[in-house]
């Protein structure tokens, strides 16, 4: 009897990490932890929507709508036939239940078509839901389009209503406060004038320790390029600096970062629909690399940061294309390893897998070059499914995560369908999740963290860090 | 800058030969030259701690860091060095009395007469000219600007305190602008572009008045017209008036005291008179990807594709120029004609005191050298700086490496072909 039920106890199933998440899921809906989405509370949204009155909404969404939106936004909504093939497309929709509410088209029919319809007579109450579909169930990651017969931007309509949000002073709090930032500093995260070159100065000073003639130049006019980063690497992950600052040393680059404002690429403006800010900030980037008279811009490890650069801040000023080459560090990676400026002394020892950020992939197509440099530095990327150009989105970019605390339970919920696609690779003994991109991380880490996936993330350049030649450390 | 006093004779001479001090140091940075030429400087590594050298002579004292290293106009060398912590701003091997928590962004009046630099001192922030601090530091300040005589510095200030994420106390308006560390009255949502009149007596900012209105403020006064967007005003240097790009339905303009006095561009910015007052000139962007000048709201035909940078302008206006960049290649445009070659990287339009050249240093196939009025030099060097015309307008000073030895040249005009 006593070996039965020795037996028995060690036959307890164990579960797979795809069957954990959709236990964990149950459990969610269990708890009421998706019903409780309709509960968050937003100071920048709720005392926003107090001051609204009839006068002030119809006003400001036809001013948006007539006065800023061209032919692009009717020709949309005059060619949508309905017919849902985007559905499948989105993240929102497949991790809650397919609720057509979360669905790309049914989000417009909450937003643009809803103002449309009412000649921008809406309540205050249907403003509230605009912005919180706009600005934390889009992502803008542009993956209904790709899935749309008519090419049809639901991005850019959901952009258009983060706008007329802004305009009502509706938008949520924190990533108001970063929009703030931005106008102050010129950076994503209130990084005052002296702690930016105070910081480049101590990670100079820390990767000494390592290269003893390392150098993080400022100021080096006449540089081939300028590194870029967002405020969170000097606010938080101030290792990168110097990871990244050990790699352009060894691969002998002639690189520089500027002393004064101008430094930050990031852009939670644009996410907000403030473009005069967004316009503003992009110009102080693209002047600083101008009078360091430097060939190209190289950005560190982002998405939206790139799209803000590349697409959207930069045409708002008039810049057709970037004034001076932007290179996202995907590319200025593959470019070192494909002249054999990086040689490597180890390789990771595990296969990875590689999550495609929306705005270097949809955007530019950074896919292949992402994969080259994985390939080098591990055993071989295992691609999630679906991937590439129709990566989902981490649901944490086009601002979400940056909407903060409030919104971050339902920002996870909201993204099963991610946590499905990583147990899947955990299954298959993936551990290891390479992401350029810092929102990514962030949502991704949530992620993982929720559903107990135990993976962990890399950006290209901790590997590189890790694993390259260099000849100038001490032993 | 006065020139008058600097040798103009014809001719090269060997500055300093670098090659000899490569064993001195550990290593050697960036290079830099005195406006005169006179002058080679460079942070330098003494085993281990920093220094600067002028000449291949290491200033006496070294320190833990030196950065940010400049010539002024009056060919002083400044940096900013640390030592146990504090930060010390460092005038030819001579630091100021005081100590700071930190110091950087320096400036210097048009003849060099006077140094100033941003300050950051127990987490308070302001400005020092010839290291006098000012006496009202804020909890924080940008874009700081020091007038040509030099005898004022200015900046957007935060004058109340403001806690996490407190965006209704921030919108409300919490900035303002300090001359001299004396806050204005008046508070607003952000303050940008501030810009003294050459005298130094006036000064006008951009101003945020919530949200979405913007306006330029004159000495604590804002205009009464509002806009979706403005950028740095700039004076008549003779009449006083105060213009500045202005967004009005989606598009720029130039208005003078609050009205519009041009046509409307895609873009406009960077409005520049010419001393004399007669004349304006702007960068603009008359379609998407289609940049150019335009002066007294005219533009030119000539257009680059990429941007338009560093627009200058004479005495009396009668010559303009700017670089353009069309595809990845920089030219020069003066007065409406592109110069006829193209260049990897351009240096800022040097203009001839008597209007009438054009010099700028440039870049080709990793070689740097000046060109006249469209023609360049016969040599070209590893290195070099910007050029300076003589007094009488008849020389270019050619600063320039070769091989390690930095040459400075008197070139006369004629021999730029
Ligand atoms: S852009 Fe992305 S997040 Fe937004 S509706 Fe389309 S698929 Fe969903
Ligand atoms: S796929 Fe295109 S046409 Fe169909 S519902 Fe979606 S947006 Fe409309
Ligand atoms: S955070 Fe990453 S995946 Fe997500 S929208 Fe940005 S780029 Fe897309």
């Amino acid at each position: 009897m006593s070996d039965t039920a020795e037996h028995t106890e060690a036959a307890e199933p164990v579960l797979t990490f795809l069957e954990k998440v959709h236990a964990k899921a149950e459990q969610d809906q269990v708890d009421g932890k998706y019903a409780a989405f309709e509960k968050i509370e937003d100071v920048g949204i709720d005392q926003g929507v107090a001051r609204l009155t009839p006068e002030k909404i119809q006003k400001t969404i036809n001013g948006v709508l007539k006065g800023e939106c061209g032919t692009r936004m009717k020709t949309y909504v005059e060619t949508c036939v309905h017919c849902g093939l985007c559905s499948d497309a989105c993240h929102h929709y497949l991790s809650n239940d397919k609720n057509p509410k979360y669905s790309p088209v049914g989000k417009v029919k909450r937003t643009i078509w809803n103002m449309l319809d009412k000649d921008g007579k809406l309540t205050p109450e249907e403003c509230r839901e605009a912005v919180i579909v706009a600005q934390t169930e889009c992502n803008l990651c542009r993956r209904c389009q790709q899935f749309c017969p008519f090419g049809i931007d639901i991005a850019y309509m959901i952009s258009t209503v983060r706008r007329i949000s802004f305009k009502l002073g509706i938008t949520p709090q924190y990533i108001q406060d970063t929009a703030n930032s931005h106008s102050v500093t010129m950076n994503q995260m209130w990084v005052k004038d002296d702690e930016w070159p105070d910081t480049l100065q101590w990670q100079e000073d820390e990767g000494r320790d390592e290269i003893p003639r390392l150098r993080i130049p400022v100021d080096k006019e006449g540089a081939d390029f300028m590194y870029s980063v967002i405020a969170p690497e000097p606010k938080f992950r101030t290792h990168l600096i110097n990871q990244a600052a050990v790699i352009f040393d060894q691969a002998g680059c002639d690189w520089t970062m500027p002393q004064l404002p101008g430094w930050d690429n990031s852009d939670m403006a644009m996410f907000t629909g403030d473009f005069e800010t967004m316009g503003r900030v992009k110009k102080m980037h693209y002047e600083v690399a101008q009078k360091l008279r430097v060939k190209k811009i190289v950005m560190g490890e982002c998405g939206h940061a790139f799209r803000s650069v590349y697409d959207v801040g930069n045409r708002w000023l008039g810049w057709r294309m970037p004034p001076i080459e932007m290179v996202h560090s995907i590319e200025f990676f593959a470019q070192l390893f494909r002249e054999g400026r990086i040689k490597l002394k180890d390789k990771y020892p595990e296969q990875v897998t590689f999550h495609d950020p929306c705005n270097t992939v949809r955007g530019r197509g950074l896919h292949e070059d992402g994969r080259y440099v994985a390939n080098l530095l591990t055993q071989g990327v295992v691609e999630m499914s679906p991937s590439k150009l129709y990566n989902y989105c981490c649901n944490a970019g086009g601002g979400v995560i940056n909407c903060g605390p409030p919104w971050k339970t339902k920002r996870v919920l909201s993204n099963k369908i991610k946590a499905e696609q990583l147990a899947r690779m955990k299954d298959r003994g993936i551990n290891t999740i390479v992401s350029p991109c810092h929102n990514c991380h962030g949502g991704l880490e949530d992620i993982i963290h929720h559903y107990g996936l135990e993976m962990e993330l890399k950006f290209l350049g901790d590997l590189i860090y890790e694993l390259m030649e260099k000849p100038g450390a001490v032993e | 800058m006065d020139t008058s006093t600097w040798s103009w004779e014809p001719g090269e001479r060997l500055i300093v030969d670098l090659n000899a001090c490569k064993d001195k140091y550990e290593w050697i940075e960036e290079l830099h030259v005195s406006p005169d030429g006179e002058k080679l400087g460079a942070v330098v590594n003494v085993q281990g701690e920093f220094s600067a050298c002028i000449n291949g002579e290491a200033w006496d004292e070294t320190f833990e860091r030196v950065w940010n290293l400049k010539f002024g106009p009056k060919g002083q060398l400044t940096g900013c060095a640390s030592d146990m912590g504090e930060w010390k701003f460092v005038v030819d091997g001579q630091p100021w009395d005081d100590t700071y928590g930190y110091v950087w962004n320096t400036m210097f009046s048009k003849d060099g007469s006077k140094i100033c630099t941003a300050v950051q001192q127990d987490m308070k922030y302001g400005a020092a000219i010839d290291g006098v601090l000012w006496e009202n530091l804020y909890e924080n300040a940008t874009g700081f600007v020091l007038s040509d005589c030099g005898n004022h510095a200015a900046a957007a200030v935060q004058v109340d305190q403001m806690g996490q994420a407190e965006i209704d106390k921030f919108a409300a308006g919490i900035y303002t602008v300090a001359v001299d560390g004396k806050a204005w009255n008046t508070k607003f949502t952000n303050v940008f572009g501030l810009v003294f009149n050459p005298d130094g007596s006036r000064i006008a900012a951009e101003v945020r008045l919530n949200l979405y209105d913007y306006t330029i403020a004159v000495d604590g006064k804002p205009w009464t017209q509002t806009y979706q967007g403005t950028w740095a005003p700039t004076f008549n240097p003779v009449s006083g008036a105060v213009i500045a790009p202005v967004r009005q339905g989606g598009k720029w303009t130039l208005a003078q005291d609050g009205l519009p006095i041009w046509d409307f561009f895609v873009n406009c910015w960077q409005p520049q008179f010419s001393q004399d007052g007669s004349t304006l000139a702007a960068i603009v962007a008359t379609a998407l990807g289609s940049w150019t000048v335009a002066v007294d709201g005219r533009p030119w035909n000539v257009t680059a594709d990429a941007m338009v940078s560093d627009l200058v302008v004479s005495h009396n206006g009668g010559l303009i120029a700017a670089l353009g960049k069309t595809g990845e290649q920089w030219t020069a445009f003066v007065n409406g004609k592109a110069w006829p070659n193209r260049y990897d990287m351009a240096w800022a339009p040097v203009l001839s005191p008597d209007g009438e050249h054009v010099a700028a240093k440039v870049e080709k196939n990793g070689k740097y050298t000046v060109v006249v009025d469209g023609k360049e030099y016969s040599r070209a060097g590893d290195n070099c700086f910007d050029p300076v015309f003589s007094p009488d307008s008849r020389f270019v000073l050619v600063k320039m490496v070769e091989g390690g030895k930095y040459y400075r040249r008197v070139v006369p005009i004629a021999e730029f072909k």
